[in-house]
């Protein structure tokens, strides 16, 4: 079955002449425990994507079946427990009166999820956090810490899909392959799907079966990993963008 | 205030928080300074990056508390400074771009307000040359459609637009001293060279001043002259850029062997086994 299939999806912000499309025409289907990357130029609709299928995008036509729900304007309780999403800006997305204990605990709590108390110390020490971080408020923690706060909330209630939006880009190495190897696990022990929004085509490269290209709001194409690896683009902005990370690299 | 005097003058420097629970240090006792280069700062997540960077334009909020035995901007003493003096240093002869682009910016004035204020504060431009040269630096930035982009607020532009409004904001009053704290950490490898490319030009026209706080450590080899790294709120190891392949404290090792390849795939990353003893380690000068 397919966790998510989206076909011809337009999403478009203000109307009349100050109307601007952010994503034009986009389909894709991801498999049960798939995963499946998102990649292209800066503003080119990614987070708009994810955005849309949470269902924080009001204004959006086409078609998208989400964890076996049509989804239409309003999205049930049970959508919200099943899909989740981790926000590229994890400062603007963390309440600041809010400690880590609260944020997590709440969520917990708002979809009855049961043994909260140790299920936050597990998750702390999933993220590399560990329990000295469990009553501090956003303020208190750093840039990469606050983006692992943020990737825990999203884990908290267990999902089915996981929306990931530059889940590591605050991450230095060694902390991201903590959390890339975390969502390798989990993927295997839960059969989660995944769809990931990085600008770095290694850790998309890493994680994901499939990878979408974006530009300008349309896909220019979907890839294979092996076919990315391989640097077998067809399109000319695919090849420039693998140009670039490899050249990067070396 | 003297000319030959660095940029920066840093010895010494800690900070801590207090609280009920006692006190933590996110900074012990490091020292550095910047000349008309660029400077790289790196370390893992939580290792005190921002905290130097903001501790030397005195941005650290209470209870976090600063402490230096030397701590000069350009010859002047910034912790005995006024608060009046330091708010006309922020953001005119010092710049910073902090690692939450979207938290600096005002949520409620547009991108173009926002640009134009920031150069009009700083110099005697009228409004419509203040606007034309907004427009510039964002093009400059590589931003798409910028008249478009001037007329947006904050949370209309995307994660990595908001970077770059941002580091053309830090840039528009010429400042001598820039501290950019993970400026293009959400931008693709094409978009984060341009970027850098602008930074590198004024280092080298204007000689100014950067210090680079990033992740990323082979950005930082590739971008900077300098590197110093950082581990639990000290500095591990100084070395030249180009010579970052001869490093030799197993933290800086243990970072070059976990980064992601794209076409050498691996079931699972290798991850750090932090040995406590780097902790204890006494700091190494940056200072040249
Ligand atoms: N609320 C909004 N109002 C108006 N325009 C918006 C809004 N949100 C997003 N946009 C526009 O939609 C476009 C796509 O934005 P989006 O955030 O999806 O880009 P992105 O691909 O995630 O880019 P990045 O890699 O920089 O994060 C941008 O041009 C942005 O300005
Ligand atoms: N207000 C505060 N109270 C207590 N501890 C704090 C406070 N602010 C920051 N810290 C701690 O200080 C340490 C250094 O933080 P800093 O923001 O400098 O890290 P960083 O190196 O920039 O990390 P990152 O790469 O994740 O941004 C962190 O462990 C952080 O949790
Ligand atoms: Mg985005
Ligand atoms: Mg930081």
């Amino acid at each position: 079955m397919n966790a998510i299939d989206i076909s011809n999806l337009d999403v478009w912000f203000g109307s009349g002449a100050d109307r601007a499309d952010a994503v034009r025409d986009v389909s894709f289907k991801v498999a049960d425990g798939e995963s499946f990357g998102l990649v292209g130029e800066s503003g080119s609709g990614k987070s708009t994507i994810l955005r849309a299928i949470a269902g924080l995008v009001p204004t959006w036509s086409g078609e998208m079946t989400v964890a076996g729900e049509t989804l239409g304007v309003r999205r049930s309780k049970a959508f919200y427990r099943k899909v989740q999403m981790v926000f590229q800006d994890p400062y603007a997305s963390l309440h600041p009166r809010q400690s880590v204990d609260r944020v997590l605990s709440e969520t917990m709590g708002l979809h009855g999820v049961t043994d909260i108390d140790k299920r936050i110390g597990r998750l702390l020490d999933d993220v590399g956090l560990g329990p000295g971080f469990r009553f501090r408020y956003p303020h208190q923690l750093s840039g990469g810490q606050r983006q692992r706060v943020a990737i825990a909330r999203g884990l908290a209630c267990e999902p089915s899909i996981l929306l990931l939006d530059e889940p590591t880009s605050a991450l230095d190495v060694s902390v991201q392959g903590e959390i890339l190897n975390l969502l390798t696990d989990l993927r295997q022990e839960h059969k989660l799907t995944y769809v990931m929004v990085s600008h770095d085509l290694g850790v998309v490269g890493h994680l994901c079966e499939r990878i979408g290209v974006m530009k300008e709001g349309r896909f220019v194409e979907v890839l294979a990993v092996d076919e990315m690896r391989r640097l077998e683009a067809r399109e000319p902005y695919t090849r420039h963008l693998l140009e670039s990370s490899i050249n990067s690299i070396r | 205030m003297t000319n030959d005097a660095p940029l920066l003058n840093v010895e010494n420097l800690w900070v801590r928080f207090s609280s009920r629970t006692g006190v933590s240090e996110a900074v012990r006792g490091i020292s550095f300074t910047l000349g008309r280069e660029r400077l790289g700062i790196v370390g893992e997540s939580g290792s005190g990056k921002s905290m130097t960077g903001r501790a030397v334009l005195r941005l650290i909020r209470p209870p976090g508390m600063i402490e230096a035995d030397r701590l000069e901007i350009h010859g002047e003493d910034v912790l005995g400074a006024s608060e009046k003096r330091m708010r006309r240093l922020r953001g005119g002869r010092v710049s910073m771009i902090m690692q939450d682009p979207k938290f600096s910016l005002n949520p409620v004035m547009t991108v173009g307000q926002q640009l134009v204020e920031a150069l009009r504060a700083h110099e005697r431009v009228s409004k419509r040359d203040a606007r034309k040269r907004a427009l510039a630096t964002l093009d400059e930035v590589a931003i798409r459609d910028p008249e478009r982009v001037l007329n947006l607020y904050p949370h209309e532009v995307s994660g990595g637009m908001g970077q770059r409004i941002m580091i053309a904001m830090m840039l528009l009053p010429n400042p001598e001293i820039l501290i950019a704290d993970e400026p293009t950490s959400a931008l693709d490898v094409s978009v984060q060279l341009q970027v850098l490319d602008i930074m590198d030009k004024l280092v080298r026209d204007r000689g100014m001043g950067l210090m680079f706080i990033s992740h990323d450590l082979n950005l930082v080899a590739k971008f900077c002259d300098r590197i110093a790294i950082m581990y639990a709120g000290r500095i591990v190891e100084t070395c030249k850029a180009s010579e970052l392949r001869n490093a030799r404290h197993p933290y800086t090792l243990g970072l070059l062997n976990s980064v992601p390849d794209l076409e050498h795939p691996r079931e699972r990353l290798e991850v750090l086994k932090r040995d406590p003893a780097w902790r204890e380690a006494p700091s190494v000068s940056a200072r040249q």
